[in-house]
């Protein structure tokens, strides 16, 4: 059973709490401390109002007052997190899940996640010089957090502006409630949180009366805990084992067990061997794959070029393109189509055609060169010609492609 | 309720299979608020699902003719991420493969699962956890889903329902769904490097080991239904 693990049960309330711990930079004001983190999540398992993704309005309520609850009340020591001051802290996260939602679920979390805290083993880390050394659980026995107190929160419902008083109200209860308040207290009669939020108007001497009914039954919340961290101690060190598995009773007819059973696998092991024999030999991929140049491979070849270009057109305009690129060097020249094709060979003798060009650009297809090379890049579309280095044999296996391809 | 089941003792010394299966634990029912929940535990490895429907569903993802399935996986520890959306399409195409969806048009069926404690085969135990489940919220179905995590180790044994340590150790993880009609293949899931011939032993004795679970899992719904309320 994993540790810094707690289920609680508050009526038909169910909340789940898990608590993990990870070394990261601390915060810049703060070189010295390590961070509690606590994220309280409405699942959508708990009620069909709860939606995955963005908590709600109530949900932010709820997490704020867990944290202010546990982390400002500094109910755990965060300068026992450190390990290298700046450098290198603990950041212990506490997880709060709600499963079902039968009213109460700020008492139930805040139960949960204290109880997790105090029950987590974080990994013993020694320090030795430059050197950290975070110790496995099999190396040396996990450390405990310091929790100096236990914060327990304690809800009130109000019904008849303040003069009915409910403490612990479920579902039902809630939805009828005029207002609430929230009163987190220790073991010491210390008030750590005091959250009314609105919906009603109450007398100070309410308030008194809820942090004394408060008393009582932090108390009794409390005991329970300690009964309940002692109980899970004792079964570890005998080595029973603890936790969940144990806690579900098995005289229910909604449960059923079953011990661990070994599985009879050799008609198993026959008919897989009979399985592969049938299937036959598998043929092994052929893979044709062709290198062009460093990072450039090409696999399978281009279909030719269909975009109302001839193939006569096409080499018409190569040649074209050879005696300009021998002049122009590496240009972008824009060439139209066969009835135009004077305009490009006045324009490109001395400027580059860009502005001419740009009158009735939808037709043109456009064409780059490199150097010597007369490459075509829609000629081919698979392989990439900006990349290919001029080579005296590209063109011939160009040609030869072209031929290929015009064969078929 | 205990029952022991003795098998044949042949298993050990031919195949070097290790083919044990943990102690296995179904409860239902156990939340108040969704339609239908179950806690299906494989060992240590403890999950919780819960079926909320047929009900309403979102104009934008209703289909008119079926029923939408939506699953959402909740891990223990941090915020959801890509492999929880991994792991909910997963069990969405497994579960949309058995449960009748055509008998409720237009509506929504919501399953959710919360990882309760992971020691190995978790994915087997979400399954198990989503049919069950699906069985306590009276949802239609074809049939029952049932399914065995297997390890491939370095040596080339296999294992039935690694936990965590043994998955760490193993070379390849396969994670196989059957239905409980005729034993065919639903979901095939794996992590790792395997031969064919490795493949086809896994799902063999996967096979002969989800017999077992979808016998347990008929028992459990027998057993629950034993009584008249």
């Amino acid at each position: 059973m994993e540790r810094g693990c707690c289920i609680v049960d508050l009526g038909d309330t169910k909340v789940l709490a898990q608590v993990s711990g990870k070394i990261e930079e601390p915060k810049k004001n703060r070189p010295t401390e390590g961070s509690i983190i606590i994220n309280l999540e409405l699942s959508p398992m708990a009620s069909p109002a709860f939606e995955p993704g963005r908590p709600t309005e109530s949900g932010i309520e709820m997490n704020r007052i867990l944290e202010r609850n546990i982390r400002d009340s500094r109910a755990v020591d965060t300068e026992s997190l450190c390990i290298v001051a700046g450098e290198k802290v603990w950041s212990i996260r506490a997880d709060v899940h709600v499963l079902n939602d039968e009213g109460n679920i700020m008492d139930a979390a805040s139960i949960a996640a204290i109880t997790a805290l105090s029950h987590f083993r974080r990994p013993d880390v020694s320090v030795m010089g430059e050197e950290v050394t975070v110790h496995s659980p099999e190396d040396r026995d996990p450390v405990p957090l310091s929790v100096h107190h236990m914060p327990v929160c304690v809800t009130f419902a109000f019904f008849d502006q303040g003069e009915f008083l409910l403490v612990d109200p479920n579902r039902s209860e809630e939805r009828v409630m005029d207002g609430r308040m929230v009163v987190g207290m220790n073991m010491h009669r210390e008030i750590c949180t005091l959250m009314m939020s609105g919906g009603m108007l109450l007398v100070k001497e309410q308030v008194l009366r809820c942090s004394q009914i408060a008393t009582v039954k932090v108390a009794e919340i409390i005991e329970l805990i300690q009964r309940a961290l002692d109980k899970d101690a004792q079964a570890r060190q005998a080595g029973e084992k603890c936790g969940f598995a144990e806690s579900v009773p098995t005289n229910k007819i909604t449960t059923n067990r079953k011990e661990a059973t070994a599985i009879d696998t050799t008609a198993a092991a026959q008919q897989a061997s009979q399985v592969i024999q049938e299937a036959g030999p598998v043929d092994k991929p052929m893979s044709n794959m062709l290198v062009q140049a460093p990072g450039t491979v090409q696999i399978g070849e281009g279909l030719v070029n269909t975009w109302d270009v001839d193939d006569e057109d096409m080499e018409s305009e190569e040649k074209e393109g050879r005696e300009k690129s021998v002049t122009n060097g590496r240009e972008a020249v824009a060439t139209s189509k066969p009835t135009e094709r004077k305009r490009p060979v006045k324009a490109g003798e001395g400027t580059v055609s860009h502005a001419e060009g740009s009158d009735s650009e939808e037709e043109e297809t456009v064409m780059l060169f490199q150097g010597d090379d007369e490459t075509k890049s829609t000629e081919e579309p698979d392989s990439t010609a900006l990349m290919q280095p001029s080579n005296s044999d590209k063109p011939a296996k160009k040609k030869g492609k072209k031929k290929k391809a015009a064969q078929k | 309720m205990q029952r022991y089941y003795s098998v044949g003792s042949n298993m050990a010394a031919t195949d070097e299979t290790s083919a044990l299966l943990r102690s296995f634990e179904c409860e239902q029912n156990l939340l108040s608020r969704p339609d239908g929940s179950a806690n299906v535990r494989q060992g240590d490895t403890s999950v919780l699902a819960a079926v909320y429907g047929p009900g309403e569903v979102k104009m934008s993802e209703e289909i008119i003719d079926k029923a939408t399935l939506k699953v959402i996986f909740k891990p223990k520890i941090g915020l959801p991420g890509c492999a929880e959306k991994l792991q909910e399409r997963l069990l969405r195409n497994t579960c949309e493969s058995v449960v009748l969806a055509v008998l409720h048009p237009r509506s929504g069926v919501n399953i959710v699962l919360q990882v309760i404690q992971d020691s190995g085969s978790l994915l087997s135990c979400c399954i198990n956890a989503a049919c069950m489940a699906l069985v306590d919220s009276a949802v239609p179905m074809k049939c029952l889903v049932s399914a065995v995590t297997c390890a491939v180790m370095e040596e080339g044994r296999i294992v039935l329902d690694p936990d965590s340590k043994q998955e760490k150790e193993s070379s390849a993880v396969l994670t196989f769904a059957f239905d409980s009609r005729e034993n065919n293949v639903v979901t095939c899931s794996t992590k790792g490097c395997y031969t064919p011939e490795k493949y086809q032993e896994c799902l063999s004795a996967c096979g002969a080991a989800s017999r077992n679970i979808s016998s347990f899992f008929r028992q459990a719904v027998e057993r629950r239904m034993s009584k008249e309320l």
